[in-house]
């Protein structure tokens, strides 16, 4: 990466830094202010010293004395202004990007979230963020103004003596060439680092969520075996990191001492061969010391820089992904809502089959009329949840149309498609809030009456004898739940929702016989009335349907009542009955 | 309320007592983890002492150079001159060389500390019990090792060293100053009143603050990670806008600590070099009038307002090292609170070692509830032995899965026990208990990672052919060759690259390869179509020969490979006995085995 890449990446950040950036400027100017005040304080010293070379008084001291300390207490003014500038506004802007990129990822489609992992997420939405802030706020300003001071800095050294001016210029060179040369090299480094945090942040993510297999398997120590080789290559590249600082900070050290030691010598020189006085030996000297943490600091705020650069970097590659799954721009309603689903030639690949795989669905027919549910039986991995996926665009069809009475899914806004539609998945996901939260989550304004009959059509009534009923906080941050009570509440919220169409997606899996019957029989009062796509395994699920669609190497093969693709269907019989075996014992 | 552990964590108003205990909690971590680099520490030390002693003694340099050198160049002698500036340059490059190796050192000194307090706290989350996951939330325990990690590492880098190079030269710049001009020393005295105050008004503020941002920066965490584990639902059910408000909420909470506690640092640093340049002048002031009573040369004076300026030069670094130390002081808090945290399941002390186990099961006077009460398993005694397969049916939330657990040891019993060949669980080592008995949990989780190191987890170090057998035995051979990479396809997070049959699958298998003496299948087949569970049920059939097998199935048909049947309600069992008795009988398990064989086709 040039230079150029440096500065257009970090330009990139700016517009989120807009309302930020008069205030950052006035930090800029206050920082300048302060370093420009302190550069004045040799200046003093050098009349007072003078002075003082051909015996002073008292009297004239004082106003010497005083202006440097006005001096001093104005840059110390400064310092607290260009902080009060700067911070707030620097919070803000990590806010808002903190904010922006949720609500990207909140956006993006399922397939970004299926490839992305978790922890390169979660780095970027915190450590990054706060790279990027600190630069803001301190990395740029300072960098600016220092790198000014420096230069003015320079210009004060010129104007006590030429020669002196120019050992200093002359030995800074080296330190550009270092600088540039530091800059390429850690940008590579840096992103490493932060990337492998990222990694380490997805071993610790799924350590924890698979806590239970790790348990139940005693692999706890297996992994952290895992963990440690991942951690000791960050470790590796934060020496790296740390090596490169360190050959740096030789040349940011060395470079003015060693300018400083050559102006001792020069300096005595020309003060002794009547050049220059005493008073500006000494002025030299303080102001070489003022000049010293402002070169010194360029080290870190060089690499601070590439930091940032590079959470910029990481930042944009999640802002910038393509969200292809977006509101249309002519927007279509629905007006009156019957619930009609219709597939209509659908294909679907995903984007990482190999491409002499055929599609996973290649030409799905299937029509749901208004009120019929339909049961979808295929085998494991025949794309059953693929499919009922495509209804609420969590993917887009490759090929062909999702119609929900007559319009196109993709013509509908994401937001109206899924009122229209409520899914329950093959796992349940609940989150950390009430019952009462889960259960409505999809229909927040439901009252209390239809609260109690979704909960009484899943048979959810466990929920009443909870601590707290249905305020009893439940997911993650609350009480554990059975795989079937999880499972029913799911349900219960896909039914709460009221929509025209449910999708559930082998929704009484985790039921035993008994409790299944009661669903299933609740379930057919909503059903009378509710277009249904029910995924089943089981012949029991299959009944709860008016017809069953057989999904078989990417088509529907048959469709038809439940008895009679049993009676005409060999496949269906394959995938349905467990006769056989039972039979053949 | 107390503050053992991970309690109270989010709890900002301590009480003096409180504070105290956890600061000390806090300290006897960092000194653990201080303790096996001491001798590095020396050696850095050594190291940056030399550095800044030599970086000291410029000024000192440069006032001869004024007050002896000159005077000399003035005769035309210029071997002083030459002297010191030789000896300036020397110095100079010794400094920068010794300075860049500790800063080199140093980073391998803090990326060990770091390393060493990472794996301290991943190994300790892996052996606290389930029940602390359950309450403490898998956002906490990341937002632990990531957040509050990258804290105490910003102290690392950021000011460890740099703190250290800077209070060296501070001494030594006092030092030099004392030794040169006395006034000036006192002055210098003086001005530590004032600066103790700000650092004490600094510091006790702050530290209330940090703890809120630690506070905050979980919460965040926490919702973050929710939303992205349950994206789907997310999307499903249109909760984003409400999840981006509650998640907006939580940002400005965590940017509002923030912004306190860096404005507290605002006014902190200025205040610092505020007394810094007052001080200046202060000496400015007595040593002019030193030299005007002619008791100092100008050189002094110059080397005294070198060395008043440069004292306060580290005060910076200082003060940002400072911060980073409470910040990172309230992560140290949270963090040794989760090490402090005991496994409510313990290793035992004196284990008992179980060679060769046969798998015979006992609950003796078992009696479970979960830490909030209700008792889920009544006290109950259970005998299953060696080689038997049992099947375990019931309502849901009856209570199977909780059985099992007790038999995985993820909880212990509240009272009774629960026995392996005759031994308490609580007395066999953990690993060995886990080579014994394994557990297909009701979740398939598969792990972000190749099929085959998915699979593999069951037998770490299983050759290639040992893990395609087990796929084959299980029935999942034939998609996973069909996968784009086959065994070495990476499942993605949460294996969302497979369907949920197919996850059932490769979690069966990693039970298949880790032969243990005791299987416990929960619901390990719920998501299989028909024909793949009557694989996996053929494959059992050789799979359960000679072991002890606990499967809890909702589907009749698995329980026909059963030796024995318990019918689980309300956490009693209700029937208990050989498939076919209870069949013929007229109990529970009869209407319901009537009921499944209706439903067949
Ligand atoms: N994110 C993905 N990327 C690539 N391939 C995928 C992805 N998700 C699923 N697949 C593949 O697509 C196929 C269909 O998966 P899907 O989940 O739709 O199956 P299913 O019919 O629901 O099966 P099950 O009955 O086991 O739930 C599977 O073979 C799976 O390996
Ligand atoms: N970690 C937990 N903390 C508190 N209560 C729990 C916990 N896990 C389960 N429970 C409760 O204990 C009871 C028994 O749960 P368990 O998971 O053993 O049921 P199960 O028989 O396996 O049901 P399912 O067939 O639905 O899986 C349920 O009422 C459940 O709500
Ligand atoms: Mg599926
Ligand atoms: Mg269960």
């Amino acid at each position: 990466m040039n230079n150029n890449g440096t500065v257009a990446t970090l330009l990139r950040i700016f517009p989120y830094a807009k309302k930020a950036l008069p205030r950052i400027s006035l930090g800029m100017g206050a920082a300048l202010a302060g370093q420009m005040f302190a550069l004045s304080i040799p200046q003093f010293l050098l009349h007072l010293v003078n002075s003082l070379a051909s015996h002073g008084t008292i009297a004239k001291l004082i106003p010497l004395v005083l202006l440097v300390l006005l001096m001093g207490a104005l840059e110390a003014c400064m310092t607290l202004l260009r902080r009060w500038f700067v911070l707030t506004p620097g919070t803000h802007v990590e806010a808002g990007l903190r904010r922006s990129l949720y609500a990207k990822l909140q956006d993006l489609p399922i397939s970004f979230h299926d490839r992305w992992p978790s922890g390169q997420l979660l780095s970027r939405v915190t450590g990054d963020l706060s790279l990027i802030r600190r630069w803001l706020s301190f990395g740029l300003v300072l960098f600016i103004a220092n790198s000014i001071t420096i230069v003015i800095g320079l210009a004060v050294l010129f104007s006590f003596h030429w020669i002196l001016g120019l050992i200093f210029l002359v030995c800074s060179v080296p330190i550009w060439f270092r600088g540039y040369r530091f800059e390429k090299e850690y940008h590579t480094v840096a992103r490493l680092s932060q990337d492998q945090a990222g990694d380490l942040a997805t071993s610790v993510e799924e350590a924890v969520h698979g806590i239970r297999v790790l348990k139940a398997f005693g692999r706890g120590d297996f992994m952290a075996g895992k963990f440690a080789t991942d951690a000791d290559s960050l470790l590796k590249t934060e020496l790296k990191k740390a090596g490169l600082s360190a050959n740096i900070l030789i040349y940011l050290i060395l470079v003015p001492e060693f300018a400083v030691g050559l102006s001792l010598f020069a300096g005595v020189w020309l003060v002794a061969s009547h050049q220059m006085t005493v008073g500006a030996l000494v002025a030299f000297f303080a102001t070489a010391t003022v000049l010293r943490w402002p070169t010194e600091s360029v080290g870190f705020l060089l690499s601070m820089t590439q930091d940032a650069k590079t959470a910029v970097e990481r930042f944009f590659e999640v802002i910038d992904a393509p969200v292809d799954i977006t509101d249309p721009e002519q927007l279509q309603t629905i007006t009156k809502p019957l619930g009609r689903l219709e597939f209509k030639d659908v294909h679907f690949r995903f984007a990482d089959t190999a491409a002499d795989k055929p599609d996973l669905l290649r030409g799905v027919n299937l029509v749901l009329e208004p009120g019929e549910s339909v049961a979808l039986i295929g085998i494991t991995g025949c794309g059953k949840s693929t499919l009922t996926a495509l209804t609420t665009r969590l993917y887009d069809v490759t090929g062909g149309q999702v119609l929900v009475d007559g319009i196109d899914v993709r013509d509908l806004s994401r937001e109206e498609l899924r009122s229209h539609i409520a899914m329950a998945f093959e796992d349940a996901t609940l989150f950390s809030a009430s019952v009462r939260e889960n259960v409505l989550l999809g229909n927040p304004d439901a009252s209390e009456a239809e609260l109690k009959q979704a909960l009484e059509i899943a048979q959810a009534q466990f929920v009443y004898e909870l601590p707290e009923g249905l305020e009893t906080r439940i997911g993650e941050e609350g009480m554990s739940l059975s795989g079937g009570q999880r499972q029913r509440l799911a349900l219960a919220r896909s039914v709460a929702a009221k929509p025209e169409i449910l999708v559930l997606d082998d929704p009484l899996s985790a039921l035993d016989v008994d409790t299944e019957a009661m669903v299933e029989a609740a379930l057919r009062t909503v059903l009378s009335t509710t277009t249904a796509l029910i995924v089943a395994h089981r012949p029991s699920t299959v009944q709860l349907a008016d017809k069953v669609a057989l999904l078989e190497e990417g088509r529907i093969t048959a469709f038809g009542k439940h008895s009679e693709l049993l009676a005409t269907n060999a496949h269906y019989r394959y995938v349905i009955s467990s006769l056989d075996e039972e039979a053949a014992k | 309320m107390t503050m053992q552990g991970v309690q109270g964590e989010e709890r900002t108003d301590l009480t003096k007592a409180e504070s105290r205990e956890i600061r000390r909690r806090s300290l006897r971590l960092l000194s653990s983890l201080v303790k096996p680099i001491r001798a590095r520490l020396g050696i850095g030390f050594v190291a940056i002492t030399i550095a800044q002693a030599l970086r000291v003694a410029g000024p000192t340099l440069i006032a001869l150079g004024i007050d002896q050198a000159l005077p000399a160049a003035m005769k035309n002698d210029w071997t002083p001159l030459w002297l010191v500036a030789g000896a300036y340059l020397l110095s100079a490059i010794v400094t920068a060389v010794l300075q860049s190796f500790f800063i080199q050192y140093a980073a391998r000194t803090n990326q060990n500390v770091l390393f060493d307090l990472r794996q301290r706290i991943f190994k300790h989350t892996q052996r606290l019990s389930i029940d602390f996951h359950e309450t403490y939330t898998s956002g906490r325990v990341i937002s632990r090792q990531t957040n509050d990690l990258d804290s105490i590492k910003e102290l690392l880098d950021s000011g460890g060293n740099e703190m250290i190079a800077g209070l060296l030269s501070m001494i030594f710049t006092g030092i030099a100053l004392m030794a040169q001009n006395q006034g000036a020393f006192g002055i210098l005295l003086i001005s530590f009143i004032p600066l103790g105050f700000l650092t004490r008004w600094f510091q006790k503020n702050t530290k209330l603050e940090y703890r809120k941002t630690r506070v905050a920066s979980a919460r965040l965490i926490v919702h973050f990670v929710e939303t992205m584990t349950g994206i789907r639902a997310v999307k499903a059910f249109r909760k984003e806008n409400a999840n981006q408000e509650k998640y907006d909420v939580l940002v400005e909470d965590y940017r509002y600590v923030n912004a306190r506690v860096i404005q507290l640092f605002g006014v902190f640093d200025p205040g610092l070099k505020m007394i810094g340049n007052i001080t200046v002048a202060a000496i400015l002031f007595i040593g002019g009038s030193q030299v005007i009573h002619g008791d100092l040369g100008l050189g002094v004076l110059t080397a005294s307002i070198l060395y008043a300026r440069r004292f306060f030069d580290p005060m910076e670094s200082i003060a940002m090292f400072y911060n980073a130390y409470q910040s990172a002081g309230s992560a140290l808090e949270k963090i040794s609170g989760v090490l402090e945290e005991e496994p409510s399941v313990p290793e035992p002390a004196n284990p008992v070692a179980l060679n060769n186990p046969r798998g015979h099961l006992a609950f003796n006077d078992v009696e479970f509830h979960y830490a909030n009460g209700k008792t889920v398993l009544p006290p109950f005694n259970l005998d299953i032995p060696a080689g038997q397969t049992i099947a375990m049916v019931g309502t849901t939330g009856a209570g199977k899965s909780t059985l099992a657990k007790l038999v995985s040891r993820f909880y212990d019993p509240t009272h009774g026990a629960v026995t392996l060949d005759g031994i308490d669980l609580r007395s066999i080592a953990n690993d060995n208990l886990r080579q014994a008995v394994v557990m297909v949990t009701q979740e398939a989780y598969l792990f972000s990672g190749s099929v085959a190191e998915n699979i593999a987890l069951g037998k770490p170090g299983a050759t290639d052919e040992e893990i395609v057998a087990a796929a084959q035995a299980v029935g999942a051979h034939e998609f996973i060759t069909s996968l784009p990479d086959g065994y070495n396809t990476d499942v993605n997070k949460r294996g969302g690259r497979v369907s949920a049959g197919q996850r059932q699958l490769i979690s069966f298998a990693r039970a298949f390869i880790a032969d243990p003496a005791v299987l416990i299948l929960d619901e390990a087949t719920s998501s299989l179509d028909i024909p793949s569970e009557r694989l996996v049920q053929i494959g059992l059939q050789t799979l359960l020969a000679g072991r002890t097998a606990i499967i809890i199935a909702h589907r009749l048909s698995t329980v026909s490979i059963a030796d024995r049947v318990l019918v689980l309600e309300h956490g009693r069992i209700i029937e208990d006995d050989s498939p076919a008795v209870l069949i013929a009988g007229t109990g529970k398990f009869s209407k319901m085995h009537k009921a499944y064989r209706d439903s067949l086709v």
